[in-house]
């Protein structure tokens, strides 16, 4: 067990996850609410699928649901995601806690919380070990120091005894990226990983991600709001708006010819070192719709200044540009048209400024 | 919708705590009108005593208090309607002009500690320093106390020779001196939470716009701060009533609270203890009293806690 | 271990200012001079000879610091006298302590137990049947007066069917089973107001930390709901119960038990107390206090020493 090799049990392109019409629904205090509405899409291995999308979104929602971590007595499933040939919406306790660790393992957002203050990191990253393989305590704590210095933990050995808080944001990240590798899993989601640590760390623990993929062949789903966090490392990317992905396609597809308007908008806010400096940070006007009382037809609607009539009929994610097959999007505006208004100014992807809004 | 709103719709749909806040204003009002019941039901007051009278049960006639000291007991008449004490006095009476005495302590003790800790926990959590250090300080040496013997002690002292400090003359048997006692001896109780909130929300930065408007740090407290208190106020105020209603029962009961011949419900049960064999409802019967004072208003506060509690009801695995 | 050392003197410190505090709320407080801080002492059925005995014996005459010397004398060397049945009060102390012991130790493991795993039981099944049950016993049971709980176990349980003896205490030396027949009741009297508090306070905790980040991580690693409970969520939700237990286990120790002591009759420390407070007998009064206060703030710092034990972030700053 000391060379990383890939993950037991995938072969490169093996498709590990089918995700089919997901809906996850909470009924509180306000109604219904809709986080996931109808979500669909594949993980193969050893390729980076990054979900992109604005909070509320339900991107983490989704992540979450593939693990049975939002399961309460208020949430409603519909819907299938196949891993592999064990079925997880539906699944039992104990199916999913075989899966969960062992075949899909979670990164998730804040570091400072996701682990339990008052245990030492070697026996949290331990206790998962044992609870999938039966190791001998001094095999498992071999393992751990290996994991820890394979993620770029100085002085692991030392290390093992610590406490959460004495390590920082970043160290804390690498130990949950650790504990997420300790059983090899084949797929990894990593939720909003980046999201709570400085912007000088952030490169280094994607890197890490990136890394490891490499080496362990797993599948990785990345959900981020950051656009900018996925154009190094993703391969493919869906872009989620208010329980919907609204576009998916390869990472070239997205950047250089998006097809919905609010990918525009995502891009177009993106700010660039390598243009002039505009007058006014670029925003996408209006903010997201409560999930629990959503617009008619398509969600961006209300926000998308290129809205027609034909906008209240639900738009289904298909394929709309010719020869690209898994270049899906949810718009009903004509090919042409999208790629002559998505550029505001020459050579600039977004969406145009409210007093720019076009008549019509 | 505001917040309060919000809450207060969220409260009446909590049809248990409603009942049992309506449960309690029944105790009350009863307990309020026992100068009425006195005059025109039982037809003698709380202190008037009848040991050798007799009254009509069942048309025949029967001692109030028998020759060898058992009193009567509980039974469906206008007089003596939960029977007697071995004094003859009605026990009824005693009970309604008990309730008033033990809720009006427990309620205006609960006053003072409310006006007193918030005072103390904006000043020490606002200002920082000295101040906080002092407040805090005195806060952990009278927790230090425990509030049973604290309140005895505070009691016993205070029952012989009654308060004079300066100004203030409080005679030994009023009414006044375990109102004070258990009003003093909770501060630190409700003080700290009140701090701690304080604190936090000294960060906020609505509190920044107010000093950058120039506003004066008493205007603050008072204005920007307080306000953001009065959820956790109301539902510690609850309660610290409760609490001071048990606490009064057991200084009564002990002879450190409500002096004789006032009466409370914590006497009223001491009074009957030697009886508590022949005479079980004597002590038996207070004690319901209390709790049904004591359970209405902590099930009301737990109703009140969940309507004003921010933290929505969902929460996610 | 500097840390402790810390704590320590912050014992000492505060032992001090709870020492000031008793002095000053016995002698100085209710105020009228020395005459009447020797009646005070002498006993309210005191003669005047009495009276004049204890102004010379306490140096009431004396300035204030002479007569706060006098009393802490008084108090190391054993030598608090009791004027109203010239009985030593250590001597009396000292002989009341097992008896306490044994109460408040077998209430405290009861209440413990019982408390945690009904509060474990309701935050579980929350929601649920077990829970809305638990819910009501607990509000019931911080809702009741100890010591008419004490009464009406003994009326019910003593008198109309004979189940187990009506107070009085046997040393465990002698008879273990009937000593731990005598304490049953006192026991159950004593545990039902914090059972319901702790099953509360535990039900609050656990659901909290069962939405905390650390807790999801831990299901995401597939460990089975038991161990997740247990060593993830239990692990933390305990460590505040240790704080509450000791502070409630001194309170009981140093005085709580005062009202259950009473009522069943256990000649304990707290029914000394209770006797005393009912004569207004002060140097008694004096002595338990100072006895009560000094446990609680042992208890207190041993408390804080066993939280940086057992909560890694406080222990090593």
């Amino acid at each position: 067990m000391s060379t990383p090799g890939p993950a037991t049990g995938i072969a490169k392109g093996e498709r590990l996850l089918r995700v089919e019409d997901l809906e996850v629904a909470f009924t509180t205090e306000e109604g219904v609410v809709q986080a996931v509405d109808g979500v669909s899409f594949e993980l193969s291995a050893g390729e980076v699928l990054a979900v992109v999308g604005e909070s509320g979104s339900g991107k983490s929602v989704t992540a979450m649901t593939l693990m049975g971590l939002t399961r309460s007595p208020n949430a409603r499933f519909s819907g299938t995601a196949h891993y592999k040939d064990q079925e997880l919406v539906n699944a039992s306790e104990d199916e999913l806690r075989r899966v969960r660790g062992a075949e899909i393992a979670m990164i998730f957002q804040d570091p400072m919380t996701s682990l339990n203050p008052v245990l030492k990191i070697g026996d949290q990253i331990a206790e998962q070990i044992q609870e999938h393989q039966a190791l001998p305590d001094a095999q498992a704590r071999e393992r751990t120091i290996e994991l820890l210095e394979r993620v770029g933990i100085p002085r692991a050995r030392d290390r093992l005894d610590s406490y959460p808080f004495e390590f920082s944001g970043g160290m804390r990240q690498r130990v949950m990226i650790a504990l997420a590798l300790s059983c090899d899993p084949s797929v990894l989601i990593a939720d909003e990983p980046t999201t709570a640590l400085d912007v000088t760390i952030q490169a280094q623990i994607l890197q890490r991600i990136h890394e490891l993929r490499e080496e362990t062949g797993a599948g990785v789903i990345l959900v981020t709001h950051d656009l900018g966090v996925v154009a190094d490392i993703a391969d493919r990317i869906a872009v989620m708006y208010a329980g919907r992905i609204i576009e998916e396609g390869t990472l070239d597809q997205i950047f250089y010819d998006p097809q919905h308007p609010y990918t525009w908008g995502l891009l177009g806010s993106i700010t660039r070192v390598d243009k002039p400096r505009p007058e006014r940070l670029p925003a996408i006007r209006g903010l997201p719709p409560s999930l629990a009382n959503r617009p008619e037809g398509c969600h961006f609607r209300p926000r998308c200044p290129h809205e027609f009539p034909k906008c209240t009929e639900v738009p289904p994610l298909e394929s709309r540009v010719e020869g690209q097959p898994n270049h899906r999007d949810r718009c009903w505006l004509p090919v042409d048209e999208k790629r002559e208004k998505r550029e505001v100014r020459p050579g600039e992807i977004g969406l145009p400024d409210k007093e720019e809004a076009p008549a019509a | 919708m505001g917040p309060w709103e919000l809450a207060w719709r969220r409260l009446k749909r909590n049809r248990v705590a409603m009942a049992s806040l309506a449960v309690f204003f029944v105790l009350v009002g009863c307990c309020l009108a026992a100068p009425l019941y006195a005059e025109h039901v039982a037809g003698r007051g709380p202190t008037s005593t009848n040991a050798t009278g007799t009254i009509k049960v069942d048309g025949k006639k029967t001692f109030v208090v028998t020759p060898d000291g058992t009193p009567i007991g509980p039974g469906f008449r206008k007089q003596y309607f939960l029977g007697a004490d071995s004094l003859g006095r009605d026990v009824m009476v005693r009970l309604l002009y008990g309730g008033r005495n033990s809720l009006f302590v427990g309620f205006m003790a609960a006053l003072i500690t409310a006006a007193l800790a918030v005072a103390t926990g904006l000043a020490a959590g606002y200002f920082g320093g000295w101040t906080d250090r002092i407040i805090s300080n005195g806060n952990d040496i009278l927790w230090s106390f425990p509030v049973l013997l604290f309140a005895i002690a505070l009691g016993t002292a205070l029952a012989l020779g009654g308060l004079n400090i300066g100004p203030i003359s409080v005679q030994g048997d009023s009414l006044w001196i375990p109102i004070i006692i258990i009003g003093v001896v909770y501060i630190p109780y409700f003080g700290r939470p009140i701090r701690g909130q304080v604190l936090s929300l000294r960060e906020k930065e609505f509190v920044d716009a107010a000093v950058a408007q120039g506003m004066g740090s008493t205007r603050i407290m008072f204005g920007e701060i307080l306000p953001n208190l009065m959820s956790t106020i109301l539902v510690f105020g609850t309660l610290i009533i409760a609490n001071n209603i048990l606490l009064e029962a057991a200084l009564s009961f002990l002879g450190a609270g409500i002096q004789p011949p006032e009466p409370s419900w914590g006497g009223l049960i001491s009074d009957g203890v030697n009886q508590i064999y022949t005479s079980p409802h004597l002590s038996l019967v207070p004690g319901v009293a209390i709790v049904i004072a004591v359970l209405s208003l902590n099930v009301f506060g737990d109703g009140l806690r969940d309507a004003l509690d921010p933290r929505a009801k969902v929460r996610l695995r | 271990m500097r840390f402790t050392v810390r704590r320590l003197l912050n014992m000492l410190f505060v032992l001090w200012a709870v020492s000031v505090l008793t002095f000053l709320i016995f002698m100085v407080m209710p105020g009228g001079g020395d005459e009447q801080a020797a009646l005070r002492i002498a006993g309210r059925n005191a003669n005047e000879a009495q009276v004049q005995t204890v102004k010379k014996e306490w140096g009431l005459d004396d300035p204030i610091y002479a007569q706060y010397a006098d009393m802490m004398k008084k108090v190391f060397t054993g030598d608090l006298i009791s004027y109203v049945n010239q009985v030593n009060v250590r001597e009396e102390i000292v002989r009341g302590i097992p008896r306490t012991a044994s109460l408040v130790i077998g209430a405290g493991i009861i209440w413990l137990f019982f408390g945690v795993v009904f509060g474990v039981l309701s935050a579980v099944y929350a929601g649920r049947f077990t829970d809305r049950a638990l819910n009501v016993l607990a509000l019931v049971g911080i809702s009741l007066p100890v010591f008419w709980v004490g009464l009406v176990l003994l009326y019910y349980l003593t008198d109309r069917i004979a189940l187990f003896p009506p107070g009085g205490y046997t040393e465990l030396g002698d008879d273990p089973v009937d000593w731990a027949y005598h304490l049953i009741l006192p026991w159950f009297a004593l545990s039902i107001l914090f059972i319901g508090f702790y099953s509360r306070v535990l039900r609050s905790n656990v659901l909290d930390i069962s939405s905390e980040d650390y807790v999801r991580t831990a299901r995401a690693k597939g460990l089975s709901e038991r161990r997740i409970l247990i060593r993830h969520t239990l692990r933390n939700a305990l460590i505040p119960i240790v704080t509450l237990f000791g502070l409630d286990f001194g309170a009981a120790l140093g005085g709580g038990a005062i009202l259950t002591e009473s009522v069943f009759g256990l000649q304990g420390v707290g029914q000394y107390a209770a006797e005393s407070i009912g004569r207004l007998d002060l140097p008694p009064i004096m002595g338990v206090v100072l006895f009560g206060a000094f446990f609680i703030v042992l208890l207190n710092a041993i408390v804080d020493i066993l939280y940086a034990f057992l909560d890694p972030r406080i222990r090593l700053q």
